[in-house]
């Protein structure tokens, strides 16, 4: 006699084959979808790495008193200086077309450069001296190889007459790449060589001070009255529905929101950090209550029911006892809440973020952009330069997500507590 | 709602403490068309560095978008100046006008070329605009006179019999562009005019004749590509039997990979942009509320900036990044209207 509990072995091979078809699907899932995460990262990384190095030019710039009076430094007409160091490096040059060009080479900002270079450091004054200035973007793209010279001269940005004076300064050893300092500590500009990031970080991290400020408390606030507090009826379940729906809400309707209620009925500053983070905050609020609420539900009763039983009132054993066992949860619902808000534009786009604003912004009432605005804009300029820009922005704003998170980590395992 | 009231009592606390700190603003606020952004933005760079005023806040919001904020009213909270890539229309006076916003000064900066280009492994295209009309428009007129038909073209040779039988793919920008504005208006339209009896319908039937030389087809043949101009370079990369409408400077900054095609035998270059030959060229302006002018510090200085050569004129920094500058004769009579402070008149 057969045993009754046996599956026959046509069955068991079928069981065993969609266990291993199953694996197998899994893998092939993660597989997919590290691909894509790795080409994503690997292209941007790739066009963005550009960006962090910058082409510097050293020209022989003519500092005796006849120049540059040293009583009156700020008096000097350095763009004309420049332009004059320039023709005397390369004196053959003689068409304004080719001067035009030859003044090319360097960034407009190079009378800016010398005046800072001669206030840093008064002593070079007196006669010649070789300095360093920036070279401006398409010279930069030339020295980074990034220009196809085997082209017909027409169709590129480079002529040969430009490429052979860039050949004779690196012969002479007057060029140089170094770290691109300034993409960390220049705010935005519509010049690629001298456009940096700090604006929009500053920016960013102001609204998102702001949006936590607002959107933490409240959001805790209000989580632990609902789930704790509040009596279970009809208002407590349309609350609680509505809530729901908060956060599916596509951002841009909080966009027109603020700029019906907190611009125009409010009179808030338009494109302040202030009222973009105040925008976020309405994003963020649903998002942190339902985390809050979930991680308080899974605190176990008797916790509670122990804290009452010693004779706590309910509020002693809310805040005492069964808060801080969520904390976790809500701490890493609150960051992935924020790091959403973080990758925001279009609600900024209606509070008028989405500008130019080159200083970097000190508070909350100052204008600012934020990191996404940003790459948004960089991405849209024509200026060919600007695409590493674009990628070196995305790189950053990566980095601030990936240690907003690795913060939540931290946080969780800090305060986690296992039953 | 418990939360939202707590939001609102949040936002009402902050305002009164933050209230009086925007009393009085000493920074310039711009805002409108995207075409004319960076050239808004370079000038205001060069102003913040150069001067002791702070650098001015551009926005880029659109032409529409810009008036419409501008005309908002007279006060900090509004811009004092909006870029537009076409000239403002007298319902946006009149909103203006009714907000109290009379004294505007009008100030032209200079053109702007739209091209029609492929990508430079293909052939270069010569094309008139009534091949671009006949190519794109939803509606084409029918062989008889008077009637039209569903465009029945796919590809260019059917067109015109010159072209070469190439499918006709053209990546544009959608409706809510300025850009796609101006290329129906003087290329779509330029093309449907050439028709006599269209040209007559005009005069007839002016509704009929917009929605018959305006409305581009909606069969696929030409793809809405966004407001993103590098986006639709790269695409033309990578399909070289495509074509694309873009800005002038975008084809200046891509000359390797992209060549504009010949519009009506003319080639679009900087100079013939600037001496009136290529026939897809538009006007940008920006304009300047004249009540805010003493009130928040430096518009008379910012104006000054941009009308100086050293900006907008043939060898300016904004002619490097790609605007086409106006004539001399153009410029000393527009830079006097504008330092002048004189009001715009429709």
């Amino acid at each position: 006699m057969t045993n009754m509990f046996t599956t026959p072995s046509r069955l068991r091979k079928a069981r065993a084959a969609a266990e291993r078809r199953f694996r197998w699907f899994g893998l092939i899932a993660i597989g997919i979808s590290l691909t894509f995460l790795f080409v994503m990262v690997g292209s941007i990384i790739l066009k963005g790495r550009g960006a962090l190095s910058t082409s510097g030019i050293a020209i022989v710039v003519d500092l005796n008193p006849d120049n540059v009076d040293p009583n009156d430094v700020k008096g000097t007409r350095f763009d004309s200086l420049m332009k004059k160091s320039l023709r005397n490096t390369f004196p053959d040059v003689k068409s304004r077309k080719d001067k035009k060009k030859l003044y090319g080479l360097l960034s407009v900002d190079m009378g800016f450069e010398l005046r800072d270079q001669i206030l840093e450091n008064p002593a070079i004054l007196g006669g010649p001296q070789k300095l360093w200035f920036t070279a401006s973007d398409d010279i930069d793209l030339l020295l980074k190889g990034a220009v196809d010279m085997s082209l017909a001269e027409d169709n590129r940005r480079i002529s040969d007459m430009e490429a052979g004076w860039i050949d004779t300064l690196t012969a002479a050893g007057d060029t140089r790449r170094k770290f691109n300092a300034k993409f960390f500590t220049n705010g935005d500009s519509r010049e690629p060589e001298l456009a940096g990031i700090l604006s929009a970080l500053m920016g960013s991290i102001l609204t998102l001070l702001v949006c936590f400020l607002v959107s933490f408390p409240t959001a805790i606030l209000a989580a632990i009255y609902l789930e704790e507090f509040a009596p279970k009826n009809r208002l407590s379940a349309f609350i609680e529905v509505n809530i729901n729906n908060l956060a599916a809400v596509p951002s841009i309707v909080f966009g027109l929101l603020g700029l019906a209620m907190l611009l125009n009925v409010f009179g808030l500053p338009r494109s302040t950090p202030l009222v973009g983070g105040l925008v976020l905050s309405l994003m963020t609020l649903p998002t942190i209550i339902i985390a809050a609420r979930a991680s308080l539900r899974a605190v176990p009763p008797s916790i509670r029911e122990a804290a009452l039983g010693m004779g706590a009132s309910p509020v002693q054993a809310t805040f005492h006892h069964v808060t801080p066992l969520a904390l976790p949860g809500i701490l890493t619902g609150t960051i992935v809440g924020m790091a959403q808000a973080l990758g925001e534009t279009a609600p900024l786009l209606m509070i008028g973020m989405v500008a130019f604003i080159a200083d970097v912004p000190s508070s909350i009432v100052e204008p600012a952009a934020a990191l996404p605005v940003q790459i948004f804009l960089w991405a849209d300029a024509s200026e060919r330069a600007f695409v590493e820009k674009t990628s070196a922005a995305i790189i950053v704003l990566l980095v601030f997500l990936v240690l907003m998170n690795l913060l939540a980590i931290f946080l969780r395992k800090k305060f986690e507590k296992r039953f | 709602m418990f939360t939202k009231t707590l939001t609102i009592t949040a936002v009402a606390t902050a305002t009164l403490a933050a209230a009086p700190a925007f009393a009085d603003r000493d920074q310039l606020k711009i805002v409108g068309s995207s075409t004319v952004f960076p050239f808004s933005t370079t000038v205001a760079e060069r102003f913040g560095k150069s001067t002791d005023f702070k650098t001015p806040i551009v926005e880029s919001t659109g032409s529409g978008g810009g008036l419409k904020l501008f005309c908002a009213g007279v006060g900090e909270e509004h811009p004092d100046i909006t870029n537009a890539s076409r000239r403002i229309k007298s319902s946006e006076v009149e909103k203006c006008a009714s907000n109290g916003i009379t004294d505007i000064v009008e100030a032209k900066v200079g053109y702007d070329g739209i091209v029609f280009a492929n990508s430079k492994t293909a052939d270069r295209f010569t094309v008139s605009l009534a091949d671009m009309f006949l190519a794109l428009a939803k509606d084409v007129p029918a062989a008889e006179a008077g009637k039209t038909q569903p465009n029945p073209y796919t590809t260019w040779n059917q067109v015109n019999a010159q072209l070469p039988a190439v499918k006709i793919e053209v990546l544009g920008p959608p409706p809510t562009s300025g850009t796609r504005d101006a290329f129906v208006e003087l290329a779509m339209e330029g093309g449907c005019k050439a028709v006599d009896w269209i040209k007559d319908l005009k005069k007839t039937d002016s509704t009929a004749y917009k929605s018959l030389c305006h409305t581009i087809r909606e069969d696929g043949a030409y793809v809405e590509a966004g407001e993103n101009d590098n986006l639709i370079v790269q695409k033309l990369q990578a399909n070289p039997a495509a074509f694309g409408i873009f800005g002038y400077s975008f084809l200046e900054q891509n000359s390797d990979t992209v060549q504009g095609s010949l519009i009506n035998g003319v080639e679009p270059t900087f100079e013939a942009i600037a001496e009136g030959d290529y026939p897809v060229s538009r006007s940008l302006f920006f304009y300047v509320k004249k009540d805010h002018v003493g009130v928040v510090p430096g518009i008379e200085e910012f104006l000054a900036e941009f009308t100086s050569e050293d900006a907008w004129g043939e060898d300016g920094y904004l002619a490097d990044k790609g605007l086409i500058p106006m004539t001399e004769d153009e410029r000393s009579e527009w830079a006097a209207s504008i330092t002048g402070l004189s009001n715009l008149s429709m």
